[in-house]
């Protein structure tokens, strides 16, 4: 989240809600809706960073509200971040713990831990599918939000992939 | 009626014996679908997926076992019994096509729904329906050769429903399909399941899994799982998703 309100900072200075906005409409049905208690904490976490900072803007019969923009700190954390390569993903290992360690402990057979993965997997899989057609269908337009779609389908193949495989090796 | 499962096997089981040592393919399955059940099937390469698919719709004899097929014993049938079966109840999509090559596109997928009684106006306009559903009415009079693997396989899955089977039995029928022509295939299927067809279907890809009623796991020509897929609720109804998270 740093990182994606530094971006939308360095395009013009924001309020928090303006930024859960743009964060909303950039990625669509797949972004869940940022947390605006969310969105202030990482703002001031930024600004004890000197990233950003905040000019409080008088507003009539109103609270003030505070507009945030980026500072050249914050501008080049975001070109270094920009830059470098990014991290490939992890394999997501707790399952993989529990399957190595499962005939340890006795109490569960391998099998049955990787029979209720898959079917787990596969649920999500289809919450996924019906998600990318309520994107499709709501909002076309927004390829990102497809995209992103997706990519989390394909990680999850690698999953079940990667389980079929557990369970030929494991049995 | 609709209480006879459209499939039932008992204790299946399939050795290859060619020449040297037997390959046992499928070790004793049972399994039973239900009418207008979409099953998925999945498992390793080699787990016998196949094997199971080919016995049920008659394209390979079993060793030993009972097939069942709207109740009917069908595993003792001769090789015309099944022809006749086949034709009046069953539509395959195989793992590697199998279009007749001096045919067009539109004639292949007609030909069934010809054989199986359909006035030619019926057939063209079925034929016209599915082709259009898969993206291919331009394709109509190509000859297969003429195609992509992937457009081959849509072709394929167009002719084993140009009859509306009471079974679709289907061995990987998005292999060789990229995603945008995987999306058009999951579509019909689900429209054709919508409307009550019983689908068998042998698959690697999740996306079609997650289509089906059930999931039955191959493991070594057995069956090691057989159970719905439950539903999940990330979401909150009409909420956005999750697919993304930005840490903080
Ligand atoms: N005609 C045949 N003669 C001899 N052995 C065969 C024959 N067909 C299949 N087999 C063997 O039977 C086993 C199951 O094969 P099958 O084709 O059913 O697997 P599958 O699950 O469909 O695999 P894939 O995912 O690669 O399509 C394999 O060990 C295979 O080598
Ligand atoms: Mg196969």
């Amino acid at each position: 989240m740093r990182q994606a309100l530094l971006a939308l900072l360095a395009k013009e200075p924001a309020h928090g809600y303006e930024l859960k906005q743009a964060l909303e409409s950039i990625f669509g049905i797949a972004y869940p809706s940022p947390n605006i208690g969310q969105i202030y904490v990482t703002l001031g976490r930024l600004e004890k960073d000197g990233y950003v900072r905040a000019v409080d803007v008088e507003q009539a019969n109103r609270p003030n509200k505070k507009v945030y923009y980026i500072t050249a700190a914050g501008r080049e954390a975001l070109e270094t971040w920009v830059d470098e390569p990014t991290e490939g993903p992890r394999v997501r290992d707790e399952f993989f713990m529990k399957l190595v360690l499962a005939p340890l402990t006795g109490l569960a057979d391998r099998m049955a831990l990787v029979n209720r993965q898959r079917r787990h997997y596969l649920s999500l899989m289809r919450d996924l599918g019906e998600l990318a057609e309520a994107a499709e269908r709501t909002d076309p337009a927004n390829r990102a939000s497809l995209l992103l779609i997706e990519g989390a389908m394909l990680h999850l193949q690698a999953d079940l992939d990667w389980l079929e495989r557990c369970q030929e090796e494991l049995q | 009626m609709s209480d006879t499962p459209v499939v039932r096997v008992v204790n299946l089981v399939k050795i290859y014996q060619t020449g040297g040592l037997p390959v046992p393919a499928v070790r004793g399955v049972d399994l039973t679908v239900e009418a207008g059940e979409f099953v998925a099937i999945t498992g390793p390469s080699g787990s016998g997926k196949s094997t199971l698919v080919h016995m049920i719709g008659g394209l390979d004899t079993r060793s030993s076992g009972e097939i069942w097929l709207e109740g009917r014993r069908a595993d003792t049938l001769s090789e015309s019994g099944w022809a006749v079966l086949r034709r009046e109840q069953i539509g395959f999509v195989f793992q590697f096509f199998n279009l007749v090559g001096n045919m067009t596109v539109a004639d292949n997928v007609e030909l069934p729904a010809l054989l199986g009684g359909a006035s030619p106006r019926h057939a063209r306009e079925r034929r016209e329906y599915l082709l259009g559903e898969l993206g291919l009415a331009d394709r109509a009079d190509a000859a297969p050769a003429q195609l992509s693997g992937g457009e081959q396989q849509r072709v394929a899955l167009a002719r084993a429903l140009a009859n509306q089977p009471r079974l679709l039995l289907a061995d990987e029928p998005t292999g060789n399909l990229d995603s945008r022509n995987t999306r058009d295939v999951l579509r019909l299927l689900g429209r054709v399941h919508r409307q009550g067809q019983t689908i068998v279907l042998v698959t690697h890809d999740a996306r079609v899994a997650s289509m089906a009623d059930r999931v039955v796991s191959l493991l070594d020509g057995q069956i090691v799982d057989d159970g719905a897929i439950p539903r999940v609720r990330r979401r909150p109804a009409g909420g956005a998703g999750d697919v993304v998270e930005l840490r903080s």
